[in-house]
C-alpha cells in the first residue's frame, strides 16, 4: 500500500506538493554484536509527501528509532535507497552530510539540549553552526522562540526548565536554521498527557505555518491520532501497513495495527461496556 | 633546630621565625614557578592528548584504532614509570634544550612529561561523562568534529574538567617536590637539604605547612570554580 495522490487528506490538499518529498527504498540494515547478528530493517518501502505530518508506530524493538535515524544518516544503512528532496542521502562525502543534516532538524525523548548553554545560546547553536553573523542569529533566536511561546525564558539555563518546556527548545533549536524537514525520535514519550498535546499542538502549529514535512516516531497510536496525516505501521523491521491514519485506525489489516487499535480504543472500558459495568 | 636539642615548642617557634624563612621565601619562588609554568603546559598539551584519545578511540567521532591504540601505549607507558625515573631519564633532554640539567627550568620537562600523561587520561574521562544524546544531537546538527570539541564537548564537560585539573594541578605540586632533591630547588629541595641531611625539623616543618597551604588552596579554588559553573547551570 502506498501514500498516493488519491489518499491525501484534507488538509493536505492546498497547496502543498502531493508527489513523494520523502522517499526510501528497500533499506536494510542488520546490527552485529557479540551475541549474534539483528536484522534491524528488513526492506523499508516509504514515500512521504511534502507538508505532511507522517507518523511511524511500532513496539518496542520494531527498528523505528533505526528507520528515522536512517533518514538523517545517524545510521548507515546496509543497503537500499534515502532520498530527501532531490538528495540521495548515501552518497554524500562527510562535509555533504554535515551541510545536508544542517537542513535537517532532529527532536529527542531526552531532548539533548546543552547544559551549558542557555535558552538562547541553544537555539542559536545550529546557526553558529551553519556560519551565520551574530544580528542575523539574534533575529532568528528570537523569532523562533516567540513562535514556541519561550521568549520569557530566553536567558534561562535548560537545568531551570520543566519537560514540556524543554522540548519547546529542542523544537526551536530543530527549527532555527529553517529546516527541510524535522524528525521526531519520540519526542513526546518522556511527557506527561498535557505537555505531549502542548507539544503536539505545535508541531501542528509550525507544519500549518511553515509546510514544515514532519516524521515522528512513536510507540502511542493517540499521538498519531492527534498530529499526523499519514502512517506506517512497523513491525519486525518490515512496514506492515501505511495510509492515511483514519484508514489505518477505522479498518486497521495488519496484526500490529489492528492491536494498537484495540489497546488505544481501550480496551478495559469496553469489556466494562459489554460487562454492562459502565455508563 | 631539631627535636634532639630543643623542645618542640622551640622548634615550631623556630619554624615560623625570620631565619628559616628567609630559606623559605625564595624556595616558594621557585616551587610556584616550576607549578605554574607545568600547569599551563601540562593543560594545554594534556588537553590536547586526552581529546584526541578520546575522538580516536574506536568509539570515538574519528576512529583510528592503530593511531590511538600507540598514544594509549605511550601514555600507558609514562603513567606506569615513576616519577623519579623519568625526571633522571629527562634530565639529558634538559640538558640538550636548554643547556643546563639543574634549576627550576630543566625540571620543567620531567614535570610535564610525567604529569600531561596523567592529566590527559583525567580529561578522557571527564568528556567521557557527557551524555551520548548530546553528541548525537550535536551531529545531527551537522556539527564538524573539531566544533563539536570546542563548541559542545569542552563546555559540557567543563565542571568536571576543573575537578581534574584540580586534581593534576595537586600532583604537579607533589612532583615539583620531587624534582627537587634532583637538583630543581623549590621547597622539595629544602625539606631535603636541610629538614633530611641536616637535621633542621624547624625548616621542614615551615616546608611542609607552605605546601599544605598550597595544595589547600589549589583545592579550594578548584571546588570553588567548579561548583559555581554547576550553579550557574543550575544542574543542582
Amino acid at each position: 500500500m502506498s501514500i498516493g495522490r488519491s489518499q491525501v487528506d484534507v488538509r493536505n490538499e492546498k497547496g502543498f506538493d502531493s508527489s513523494s518529498f520523502i522517499t526510501v527504498k528497500d533499506l536494510y540494515k542488520t546490527f552485529h554484536t557479540p551475541v549474534g547478528q539483528v536484522d534491524v530493517l528488513k526492506g523499508i518501502n516509504l514515500t512521504v509527501s511534502k507538508g505532511d505530518i507522517f507518523g511511524i508506530i511500532g513496539f518496542s524493538g520494531a527498528g523505528k528509532s533505526t528507520l528515522i535515524r536512517c533518514l538523517n544518516r545517524m545510521e548507515v544503512a546496509d543497503s537500499g535507497v534515502v532520498r530527501i528532496g532531490e538528495q540521495q542521502i548515501f552518497n554524500l562525502s562527510k562535509k555533504e552530510l554535515n551541510l545536508y543534516r544542517q537542513k535537517i532538524g532532529m527532536i529527542f525523548q531526552q531532548f539533548n539540549l546543552f547544559d551549558s548553554r542557555t535558552v538562547f545560546n541553544n537555539v542559536a547553536y545550529p546557526l553558529e553552526i551553519a556560519g551565520y553573523k551574530k544580528p542575523a542569529i539574534k533575529r532568528r533566536v528570537e523569532e523562533i522562540l516567540g513562535l514556541v511561546e519561550l521568549s520569557d525564558k530566553i536567558n534561562s539555563y535548560p537545568g531551570q526548565l520543566s519537560g514540556g518546556q524543554k522540548q519547546r527548545v529542542g523544537i526551536a533549536r530543530a527549527l532555527a536554521n529553517n529546516p527541510d524537514v524535522l524528525l521526531s525520535d519520540e519526542a513526546t514519550s518522556a511527557l506527561d498527557p498535557k505537555t505531549t498535546l502542548s507539544v503536539l499542538d505545535i508541531l501542528k502549529d509550525i507544519n500549518r505555518k511553515l509546510g514544515l514535512t514532519i516524521i515522528l516516531i512513536t510507540h502511542e497510536l493517540d499521538v498519531i491520532k492527534y498530529a499526523c496525516n499519514h502512517m506506517a505501521v512497523l513491525e519486525n523491521g518490515v512496514i506492515v501497513e501505511t495510509g492515511a491514519v483514519r484508514d489505518v485506525f477505522f479498518n486497521p489489516a495488519s496484526e500490529t495495527a489492528k492491536l494498537f487499535v484495540k489497546i488505544n480504543a481501550n480496551f478495559a472500558v469496553n469489556q466494562w461496556v459489554r460487562e454492562g459495568e459502565a455508563i | 633546630m631539631n627535636l634532639m636539642n630543643s623542645s618542640f615548642f622551640a622548634v615550631i617557634k623556630s619554624a615560623f621565625g625570620s631565619e628559616v624563612w628567609a630559606i623559605i621565601t625564595p624556595a616558594i619562588v621557585d616551587t610556584v614557578y616550576m607549578t605554574v609554568l607545568t600547569m599551563v603546559f601540562t593543560l594545554v598539551l594534556g588537553l590536547i592528548l586526552g581529546i584526541v584519545l578520546l575522538v580516536t578511540a574506536e568509539e570515538g567521532v574519528h576512529p583510528l584504532p592503530l593511531f590511538n591504540k600507540v598514544i594509549g601505549a605511550v601514555v600507558n607507558v609514562l603513567r606506569s614509570l615513576p616519577s623519579m625515573i623519568l625526571i633522571i631519564l629527562t634530565l639529558p633532554l634538559s640538558r640538550m634544550v636548554i643547556g643546563k640539567a639543574y634549576g627550576p627550568g630543566a625540571c620543567i620537562f620531567a614535570l610535564v612529561v610525567s604529569c600531561v600523561p596523567m592529566f590527559a587520561r583525567l580529561v578522557e574521562n571527564s568528556i567521557m561523562e557527557v551524555p551520548k544524546g548530546k553528541i548525537e544531537a550535536a551531529k545531527a546538527m551537522g556539527t564538524p568534529n573539531f566544533q563539536l570539541i570546542i563548541k559542545v564537548l569542552i563546555p559540557e564537560a567543563l565542571p568536571s574538567l576543573i575537578r581534574s585539573f584540580t586534581i593534576a594541578v595537586i600532583a604537579i605540586i607533589s612532583v615539583t617536590a620531587l624534582a627537587g632533591s634532583f637538583g630543581a630547588g623549590g621547597l622539595g629541595d629544602v625539606a631535603v637539604r636541610f629538614g633530611y641531611s641536616r637535621f633542621k625539623t624547624d625548616i621542614l616543618i615551615a616546608a611542609v605547612v607552605v605546601l599544605v597551604i598550597i595544595v589547600q588552596l589549589v583545592q579550594f579554588i578548584g571546588d570553588s570554580l567548579s561548583k559555581y559553573i554547576i550553579k550557574k547551570r543550575f544542574l543542582i
